[in-house]
């Protein structure tokens, strides 16, 4: 989800023609520990693509996941009881720790993380599109944390056994946590459900405006997506988005009939002998474009992170000032 | 309720402990409000963490307060209602907590200058006669000796970092000096708990936390304490400055508009 390849056909034009030529011998030998099921640490040889290609990923996924705090934060001094907010805080929290990890993680292949936040904050760098779909009312929360962080979850399970370590560490613990996200939010939208008419009126409208975003976490489908091969020889990847898209959907009706939620698709339907539900096409012009800074937020959350990020430059130079006094006088 | 009920009848215990648990409890869920409002703008990812922390602790320390204060009180109220269903005229917080966050030195200086008379009123209840208080007293006292230590080590970054952060910082303390003598102000009510051990004569406190306020200004680049002509009181009588009306409007927004529906 976080992860998917959302770069423009000329964007991966561009990257493949700064190609680099690897020793063929060492690069055997490379793919050799890959097919053994090793794991890639930071100190060991590496494919300039491999190391590129994680650290776009990575970088990527650490991006979501502080542009992935905003439109939860928007309902957290409005949350409606003190359990509720105290919940929303502590997993906004998590997100916020979710990030530092990443970025440590990305930091492990040689880059640091002033320049992929730059490059976040200049628009060169991605993040996943469903952040950029606004939170309207407290059903969103429910919604975001049962359908956004289950379909993370879904990505991100077999990311536990990528073969980059310290990617593959990083995914362990943050799996722990986003599975208490998904819990919180599909009990959010329990309650909703069990409430009055208001209250199922915003869960109901929270579903249908989250179902197709949360499809499209999973990037293009598979007939399009060129990039898998090499992430999936490589074990950066290890199934395909329709896969996954598929596993988060039989495992997501049936949750969403549960507790009494439609799920905005007239052609949905199960499939007795494939034992799979099958939705109707997904409007990928809409992802596209969402991609491409055409969702209905994409702005503000840009904003914001610049803003914070430069109203905050002051406060860093003073800590960084301050250090350096402090370093000085233990010097003399 | 409220300060005008204390001159006219004669009050009990309860009524007593009741106010000041609002009291407590208000300081608590404004100050987390305030901070909670960083999440998401803070000026590094480490204080991303920072921010949240502290609202949790705040946010959890409220909710603690005010369910005592509903079980003192006998009608069936918990936090959640005691939160959402009274106005600024009934909240008892200090005005220091309810000012708007500002800028990073703002949002400092407001958590240190109180978080250190909080911590001292914190470790006095620790000792109180009233268990009940006590035991809540102590199961938040290291969060808030954290909050000090946090807000500390921020007034000495900024005061002692560059020219536009000891400024920035200057300024902050300027504007919210005249909200601090309103923490060593004891109402009818605390002087009676204080009385009754139950609560800490707040005007013994002051030296202590003067003291350290003056050499931790000094050791910041030298800020310096401005002088107030007069101190600015009435949030415990419930008249509060004009910004907590609008952290009630978002703080209560849901359960004003749907009453009584769980979630």
């Amino acid at each position: 989800m976080y992860t998917t390849d959302l770069r423009s056909a000329e964007e991966k034009r561009k990257a493949a023609r700064a190609k680099v030529v690897e020793d063929p011998e060492k690069l055997a030998e490379f793919q050799a520990r890959i097919d053994r099921d090793e794991f890639i640490e930071p100190k060991d040889w590496m494919p300039e693509a491999y190391r590129r290609t994680l650290i776009r990923q990575i970088s990527q996924h650490a991006h979501s996941e502080i542009v992935g705090m905003l439109p939860e934060g928007n309902w957290i001094t409005r949350a409606p009881t003190f359990r509720r907010k105290l919940i929303l805080l502590a997993k906004v929290q998590d997100e916020a720790g979710h990030g530092l990890y990443l970025y440590s993680a990305a930091e492990t292949l040689g880059v640091a993380r002033d320049e992929l936040v730059d490059q976040l904050h200049e628009g060169k760098a991605k993040y996943s599109t469903i952040f950029n779909y606004p939170t309207l009312t407290w059903a969103d929360i429910g919604a975001i944390g049962w359908l956004v962080d289950g379909a993370a979850i879904t990505n991100q399970i077999p990311l536990c056994r990528c073969s980059y370590g310290p990617y593959a560490r990083a995914m362990q613990r943050i799996c722990k946590e986003e599975s208490f996200h998904q819990r919180q939010g599909y009990e959010a939208m329990a309650a909703l459900m069990r409430g009055s008419k208001e209250q199922r009126r915003m869960a109901q409208d929270a579903m249908n405006r989250w179902w197709w975003p949360a499809l499209m976490m999973f990037g293009p489908p598979d007939s399009v997506s060129i990039h898998s091969a090499q992430s999936m020889k490589w074990k950066i990847k290890r199934y395909s988005n329709d896969e996954l898209r598929q596993r988060f959907i039989d495992a997501t009706v049936p949750q969403a009939h549960a507790i009494g939620l439609e799920v905005p698709d007239p052609e949905l339907k199960f499939n007795e002998e494939t034992g799979h539900w099958e939705t109707g096409p997904i409007d990928w012009d809409e992802f596209w474009a969402v991609v491409a800074g055409d969702g209905p937020c994409n702005y503000d959350r840009m904003d914001a992170r610049r803003s914070a990020h430069d109203e905050g430059a002051w406060v860093r130079e003073a800590a960084a000032a301050h250090a350096a006094k402090r370093a000085g006088t233990r010097a003399a | 309720m409220g300060a005008l009920a204390t001159n006219t009848v004669e009050r009990t215990l309860d009524q007593d402990r009741f106010d000041y648990l609002l009291h407590l409890g208000d300081n608590a869920l404004v100050l987390g409000q305030r901070m909670s409002e960083w999440v998401g703008h803070a000026p590094a990812l480490e204080l991303e963490m920072a921010v949240s922390n502290l609202a949790l602790d705040l946010i959890g320390e409220a909710q603690l307060w005010l369910d005592l204060a509903g079980r003192i009180e006998g009608e069936g109220r918990d936090a959640d209602r005691l939160a959402n269903f009274r106005d600024a005229l009934d909240f008892r917080n200090l005005l220091i907590v309810e000012q708007p966050n500002g800028d990073w030195a703002f949002t400092v200086a407001r958590h240190y200058l109180f978080s250190l008379q909080h911590l001292a009123v914190v470790e006095r209840l620790s000792e109180s006669r009233d268990e009940e208080i006590a035991d809540i007293a102590r199961k938040v006292r290291p969060e808030i000796a954290y909050h000090v230590k946090f807000a500390r080590s921020w007034i000495e970054r900024l005061g002692d970092g560059t020219e536009e952060s000891h400024a920035r910082l200057q300024r902050a303390i300027d504007r919210l000096w005249r909200f601090t003598g309103e923490m060593f102000a004891p109402d009818a009510i605390e002087e009676r708990l204080a009385d009754e051990g139950i609560a800490p004569d707040l005007r013994t406190l002051e030296a202590d936390w003067r003291a350290e306020v003056e050499q931790v200004f000094e050791a910041s680049g030298g800020l310096d304490i401005p002088e107030v002509k007069r101190m600015t009181l009435g949030g415990r009588e419930g008249h509060h400055s004009e910004h907590l009306g609008h952290l009630l409007c978002e703080l209560q927004f849901l359960q004003r508009a749907y009453p009584g529906l769980e979630w």
